[in-house]
């Protein structure tokens, strides 16, 4: 039994589910659901429409080059069964798809990275060009002035109780 | 070449036929309308393309016939034999020789007009070099008459020859007429040989010294009873002839017609002849099969009878029997061949990680991994945000949400100054601000030219009273700030687009505004479309 991946939106396909067609020349596609058996029928490309996974790696939305996909493969190699080599490969499987997962995570965080940037920049701009729009300038001496006027007073004051 | 086809070469026309041919092609698939007026490099083009085309098509055709003919060095040597003793050597190769050199001929033709067309200069001349050009091509096809007919001839008498492949065993079986060779392959085979009685004309006969050249087995069928017409003198001196064309071949003398007259029922003379037959010692030639092979071939045998299928052990177990084929598994350890494989985890297929390397690759990905955290490759700084950025966003905030609606209401200009007052904003010079001057322009206007026939009304609302947070609304709701809400304005006009080509509000709407639209279905149907009244 094999967990196969949908040729659309290369989800995965359990035993059971969705729909394979085989073409006359022997190539097997399969589809996770009628959503995306339509699509392929309308002849579009999993490429350009936007929720699939192709789309994604494509378009650089997600992580599409990283050694930690090397594990998963079709090998086509044959190895015999050997129960200590099955045991850590399924240990070995936990850690990486963990490994996967961090850096799958790590890359759309970079990706959200340069808006934060911009966005920072932009009310940067906003502060220093508009601040006018909520504090009058010519208010905030009158309150400076003030302060200063206190300031004095306190000062004079000092001065009396000493002499 | 593997497989000689003599049959496919295309017929040589006559000299005559061959200047028809390429005249009527020229004149049918080349422009014909031409007029004096036309600019002459038009009428240049014009003419030049005839005789470029006239050209290639005598050159094309001749081509083909030089490939099409074997050449006599490339073809098996059987067959290069043959033809030479059929065709003659020198001759087929002149005439071949000829027709390239008529070939090369032509293609000078052309090249010298097509250079003189560039002098022609009115539609006579270029008319007169096109005739000149052609007429030379012509010419020199005509002298080519004689290599043609010969050519002809020779293809002709190829494609009638019987096919043999040189590069297969065959086995020759030869004899004077009427000994039965027809009835000996009619025999063996399901070919129907029909029985031919004429003799070997003296050609052929040298041609069966091309025979020399094939891997054959040979077969010379005799006639005891002499009943072809020939004796058996005549027979064994033609045997003798041939013989020495047959050296390292299997021969064999077949003796036929043995029921109508046994060699001992011969007189002893003629039986002597037969005896210089058995004293050619045959070389015993029998399959060669590898040692190897027959080894297997013993080794095969003898497990076949001790070998139990699963079909015996079936019959054995009757219905206790229950089908296992894990027994047969040639594992490393052979107790772990019960055990059960996981193949699924977490929507992975176990299958897919199997790789005897894998503990080296994922200590290689951990280092990676490391050397990453050092590197601070997932230090995300969000706490390095200080104190400062964070009010500065504030303020920016604020600043974006106190930006002026178009919908501002009006304040009267004492207000503005008392509320500016307070905040110790203190104006001076009150006739000198740009609001006063305003006031004043359009004051004077209005007086001068019209008065304001209708005011808008104001909200007659109490602008101090404080107003709850209200839900955003939908269309604003998860939208950080301007550029965004922009962006997505634009995105929701883009994604619109589709459906407004089809007159669809979005995704949903299926509404069909007129099922039976009343252009479509009223009157009568008359010869035209269905969809068209």
């Amino acid at each position: 039994m094999r967990l196969e991946k949908c040729y659309f939106c290369s989800s995965t396909i359990y035993p059971g589910h969705g729909i394979e067609f085989v073409r006359n020349d022997c190539k097997i596609f399969r589809f996770c659901r009628s959503k995306c058996h339509k699509g392929f029928k309308k002849k579009r490309n999993p490429r350009k429409a936007r929720w699939t996974k192709a789309y994604r790696k494509a378009a650089g939305k997600d992580l599409a080059v990283d050694p930690s996909f090397e594990f998963e493969k079709r090998r086509n190699v044959p190895v015999k069964y050997d129960r200590q080599l099955w045991t850590t490969t399924v240990k070995a499987m936990q850690r990486i798809s963990e490994i996967k997962t961090k850096r799958q995570n790590q890359h759309i965080l970079n990706r959200l990275k340069k808006g934060k940037e911009l966005r920072l920049e932009a009310d940067k701009l906003e502060v220093q060009k508009n601040i006018h729009f909520i504090k009058s300038p010519a208010a905030r001496s009158v309150q400076l002035e003030k302060k200063l006027v206190e300031v004095i007073h306190e000062e004079d004051e000092d001065k009396m109780e000493e002499v | 070449m593997s497989h000689y086809n003599f049959k496919k070469i295309t017929v040589v026309p006559t000299a005559k036929d061959f200047v028809d041919i390429v005249l009527s092609k020229t004149q049918r698939k080349t422009p014909t309308v031409i007029h004096r007026h036309y600019k002459i490099s038009r009428i240049r083009q014009f003419y030049t393309r005839k005789i470029k085309f006239a050209q290639q098509s005598f050159h094309d055709k001749l081509t083909m016939i030089i490939t099409d003919f074997p050449k006599l060095e490339d073809v098996h040597p059987f067959y290069a034999d043959l033809m030479n003793v059929l065709y003659d050597k020198d001759h087929f190769k002149l005439a071949l020789g000829q027709i390239n050199t008529a070939r090369h001929l032509i293609d000078n033709v052309s090249k010298d007009y097509v250079r003189l067309m560039k002098y022609a200069d009115s539609l006579y001349r270029c008319k007169q070099l096109k005739k000149a050009s052609l007429g030379r091509m012509c010419t020199i096809m005509k002298r080519q008459k004689q290599s043609l007919e010969y050519l002809e001839q020779v293809r002709q008498h190829l494609s009638r020859l019987p096919t043999i492949d040189p590069n297969t065993r065959t086995l020759l079986i030869c004899g004077f007429p009427n000994v039965g060779k027809s009835s000996f392959i009619n025999k063996i085979t399901r070919a129907d040989v029909e029985v031919q009685p004429y003799a070997f004309t003296t050609k052929s006969l040298f041609a069966i010294t091309a025979l020399a050249h094939l891997r054959a087995a040979v077969l010379y069928v005799m006639d005891v009873s002499e009943q072809c017409g020939h004796s058996i003198e005549q027979q064994v001196s033609l045997f003798n002839n041939i013989k020495p064309l047959f050296a390292n071949k299997p021969l064999m003398v077949a003796v036929n017609k043995i029921d109508v007259l046994k060699i001992e029922d011969l007189p002893q003379d003629k039986q002597d002849l037969f005896k210089g037959f058995e004293e050619d010692d045959i070389p015993e030639r029998p399959a060669f099969i590898p040692e190897a092979v027959l080894k297997k071939r013993q080794a095969m045998e003898i497990e076949r009878e001790k070998r139990k299928t699963e079909r015996d052990i079936e019959l054995e177990e009757g219905d206790d029997y229950i089908l296992d084929l894990r027994k047969t598994w040639d594992l490393h350890k052979p107790e772990e061949k019960y055990d059960v494989i996981p193949e699924i985890w977490e929507g992975h297929n176990v299958a897919d990680f199997i790789d005897p390397d894998i503990m080296e690759k994922l200590d290689a990905l951990e280092r990676e991994e490391e050397l990453r955290e050092k590197a601070g490759y997932y230090n995300n700084d969000d706490s390095e945000e200080d104190e400062d950025t964070k009010v500065m966003r504030k303020t920016a905030f604020k600043v974006q949400r106190s930006r002026v609606p178009r919908t501002a209401k009006k304040i009267a200009a004492k207000d503005m100054e008392e509320s500016m007052a307070e905040l110790g904003v203190e104006i001076e010079d009150k006739s000198s601000t740009h609001y006063s001057k305003l006031r004043e322009r359009g004051a004077s206007q209005r007086s001068a030219s019209r008065v304001a026939v209708k005011r808008k009304r104001e909200v007659s609302e109490n602008r101090s009273r404080t107003r709850s947070a209200s839900k955003t609304t939908r269309d604003k709701s998860g939208i950080r700030d301007e550029p965004m809400a922009k962006k997505v304005k634009k995105i929701a006009r883009k994604a619109q687009f589709g459906f407004n080509q089809e007159a669809r509000k979005g995704e949903a709407d299926r509404r069909v505004l007129d099922m039976k639209p009343k252009h479509l279905f009223s009157g009568k149907r008359g010869m035209g479309k269905t969809d068209r009244r």
